[in-house]
């Protein structure tokens, strides 16, 4: 059970969509801007309120990567392992990524919740490859060593 | 009239909404796992593609039939396509079919074998799931899924439930509850309908059988057995015996030769849920008070009510359902054996396996049914038992409770609930029969989702509805609700068309076995030389001798 602050934050949110069974995505996608996750409770929450069996509203979450029902660190680190991104090496800043926080493929998020590691298809960016982002801003032509460069760099902000 | 061309043969267009229905009308019955004429379409499985003049290959369920249609079904092209859609389903199923509970009935099975796959080139890099056994009613085996969403549309359509739906997808897709809860942490009512529509084993019903089987070779257990009403119409499917036909008698023989102490008829304990039922509605209706009353001898829909409609509570019959009051009155006729006693119920249901376990259906405690076994399995431990159904000789069920009117047979089907109870309330107002074919014709028979008919009772008119189906229940609670609908006297089965199509019954059972299992079982009362429960002799016996005045204690759930 989570405190009654979220299901008034998705209380209020779903009026701001009306109680509708189609405004089921943009009301958990704005949960999920909240909180930089979907927590799980609120989705039970929100597909009763809406009228659409709690089954139903975790398919249409399950289907989508974009929704993540486990909490996010506080910078969300996306490499891009699309086709040029790949060929120019993109996978050793992954794994140097890994290495250095302590995740793998099933473990996204460091411990003290400040890191999370994903890998994302393609950022659409191919002339800057290999490519990462930080929670939206763009890092171009990285390498381990200046992704290493990077972490002390977020870390020296905390 | 229209037509359109089903290889090189005219076919006639008779309001088909489909292509495939046109198609099956021609006498080809095309391969489907995802097409359920009472589901919506799906055009998941791609098995009743077919080609056009022009080469284009399509699926036949979601095409409407046009006029001029040109349609071919077999083709080398579409066999090819069948085949490799065929191979593609069972690379990635658990291919385990001599040791499946799904052996010999199996859609995909009977289907691979049709087309003809005699090798599956690809392999199943699946991760093997674990099994769900968390229900009372039905295990769910994802590892044999293969994504129809049969199970998925009935629950949520037919039945209103949607306790299962997809979740991820592409190569990771599965059938689940919602965050991969364990079904019973779901609203999931244990009806079976999911079962009923599975192709495959993905979900089975949970077996009871070992525990009877013990029992049974226990010297100081005497086993006891009441079968259910709509279980005689369905048990010979598994033997050979056509479609609806009465197989009571052999049953009762059946058991008997496995080693049952004393075999009883559920229609009996029907009986005396008629006598309550009515006693309670005209009781409430004196009183002007809870009503409508919704009947409960329907598990799936007393458990569907728990969840959605709790403040019905009180309108919900406090009657123990015909099983539990049969289950609790044999308990106390046999309380003064030596031996023990275990009650066996075979039931055409899976959610009965559930009522069994709920304390208002346990007298001081004591859990009355001591075994839940479906149809199905009935038939499993026959076939195991090697005896030779087919042959058997008609026996009749053990006295003192071996009459059981035509009435409590109907119980197995939608509205014979309200016409047993109607012959008795009929009866006892004007103490003959003759109103007997009114009745029957008065609107409570039929396949409408919802009836409605009504009888006076002194001056005052009393409204009656009777509905199948969860989902329309749920649509027609919600009418009464709003002021929509107003009724006296409401009847809900949770299956559509009742018992006869439980989720306990044997499968496949297409439209023919559907219909064949209603009208057999208004067969079997036509047949029965007592058709309302007041002119079984027995059951002022049994109120005398057995109940004596503790009718709250042993057929009721509150008191």
């Amino acid at each position: 059970m989570l405190e009654q602050s979220f299901y008034q934050k998705a209380d209020e949110i779903i009026e701001s969509h009306g109680r509708m069974q189609r405004a089921l995505i943009p009301i958990i996608q704005d949960i999920q801007n909240e909180y930089r996750y979907l927590p799980p409770e609120l989705l039970s929450y929100v597909a009763k309120e809406i009228g659409i069996t709690e089954a139903k509203a975790y398919s249409v979450a399950t289907f989508y990567e974009n929704f993540s029902f486990d909490p996010k660190g506080k910078y969300i680190i996306k490499v891009c392992d699309g086709t040029a991104c790949h060929v120019r090496k993109s996978l050793p800043i992954l794994e140097y990524l890994h290495k250095e926080l302590g995740l793998s493929k099933d473990k996204h998020t460091t411990d003290d919740m400040l890191f999370t590691v994903e890998t994302v298809s393609c950022l659409g960016a191919c002339g800057l490859a290999p490519v990462l982002t930080v929670n939206e801003k763009v890092y171009p032509a990285m390498t381990p060593e200046k992704a290493g460069e990077l972490l002390a760099e977020l870390r020296g902000d905390e | 009239m229209d037509f359109i061309t089903i290889d090189s043969r005219c076919v006639p267009l008779e309001g088909e909404k489909n292509l495939l229905s046109v198609i099956r009308k021609a006498g080809i019955d095309l391969p489907t796992f995802c097409y359920h004429s009472e589901l919506s379409i799906y055009g998941a499985c791609r098995m009743c593609v077919v080609e056009d003049e022009r080469g284009r290959v399509f699926a036949s369920c979601s095409e409407q039939p046009r006029p001029g249609m040109v349609i071919k079904t077999n083709t080398i092209k579409l066999q090819n396509y069948r085949k490799l859609i065929m191979e593609l389903l069972l690379s990635s199923h658990c291919r385990d079919c001599t040791t499946c509970h799904k052996n010999g009935i199996c859609t995909l099975q009977s289907l691979a074998y049709k087309l003809g796959v005699d090798a599956v080139r690809f392999t199943n890099n699946k991760e093997e799931q674990p099994l769900d056994f968390s229900s009372p009613s039905i295990v769910r085996d994802p590892n044999k899924c293969i994504l129809c969403g049969d199970c998925v549309r009935t629950c949520a359509e037919v039945q209103g439930v949607g306790a299962l739906d997809f979740a991820f997808r592409g190569s990771k897709m599965q059938v689940m509850p919602a965050f991969n809860k364990d079904i019973n942490d779901t609203e999931c009512v244990g009806c079976g309908q999911c079962r009923v529509v599975c192709p495959t084993a993905a979900i089975t019903i949970k077996k009871d059988e070992d525990r009877v089987w013990e029992a049974l070779n226990d010297p100081n257990t005497r086993v006891v057995a009441q079968i259910a009403p709509a279980v005689r119409i369905a048990v010979g499917d598994s033997f050979g015996i056509p479609k609806g036909e009465n197989s009571m008698g052999k049953l009762v023989s059946a058991l008997r030769r496995i080693g049952f102490d004393k075999v009883f008829d559920t229609s009996f304990g029907a009986d005396l849920t008629v006598y309550e039922e009515s006693a309670e509605l005209v009781e409430r209706l004196t009183k002007n008070e809870n009503l409508p009353l919704f009947t409960s001898c329907c598990p799936g829909w007393v458990k569907f009510s728990d969840y959605k409609f709790p403040e019905l509570k009180e309108n919900i019959s406090s009657c123990r359902s015909p099983q539990g009051m049969f289950s609790a009155v044999l308990k106390d006729y046999f309380k003064d054996d030596e031996k023990k006693t275990f009650v066996v119920s075979i039931m055409p249901c899976t959610a009965k396996k559930g009522e069994a376990l709920r304390p208002e259906n346990h007298t001081d405690g004591v859990q009355d049914t001591d075994a839940v076994i479906t149809t199905a399995e009935a038939a499993r431990m026959i076939r195991k038992a090697a005896i030779k159904f087919e042959e058997l000789d008609e026996e009749a069920v053990d006295m003192p409770f071996g009459i059981a009117s035509g009435g409590g047979v109907i119980f197995g089907v939608t509205g014979g609930v309200t016409e047993a109870v109607l012959r008795k309330i009929c009866y006892d107002k004007d103490n003959n029969l003759s109103e007997l074919s009114r009745i029957e014709f008065s609107g409570v028979r039929g396949l409408d989702s919802v009836k409605e008919t009504s009888i006076m009772l002194g001056d005052r008119e009393v409204k009656i509805a009777i509905v199948h189906g969860l989902g329309v229940a749920s649509q027609l609670i919600e009418e009464m609700k709003a002021g929509k609908r107003h009724y006296d006297f409401v009847e809900v089965m949770a299956c559509r068309r009742g018992c006869v199509m439980g989720g306990g019954q044997p499968v496949p059972a297409g439209p023919k076995t559907k219909k064949a299992r209603v009208k057999g079982l208004y067969k079997v009362d036509t047949g029965s030389q007592v058709r309302t429960s007041n002119e079984n002799p027995m059951v002022e016996v049994i109120y005398r001798d057995i109940i004596k005045g503790r009718e709250h204690e042993l057929l009721h759930t509150r008191h």
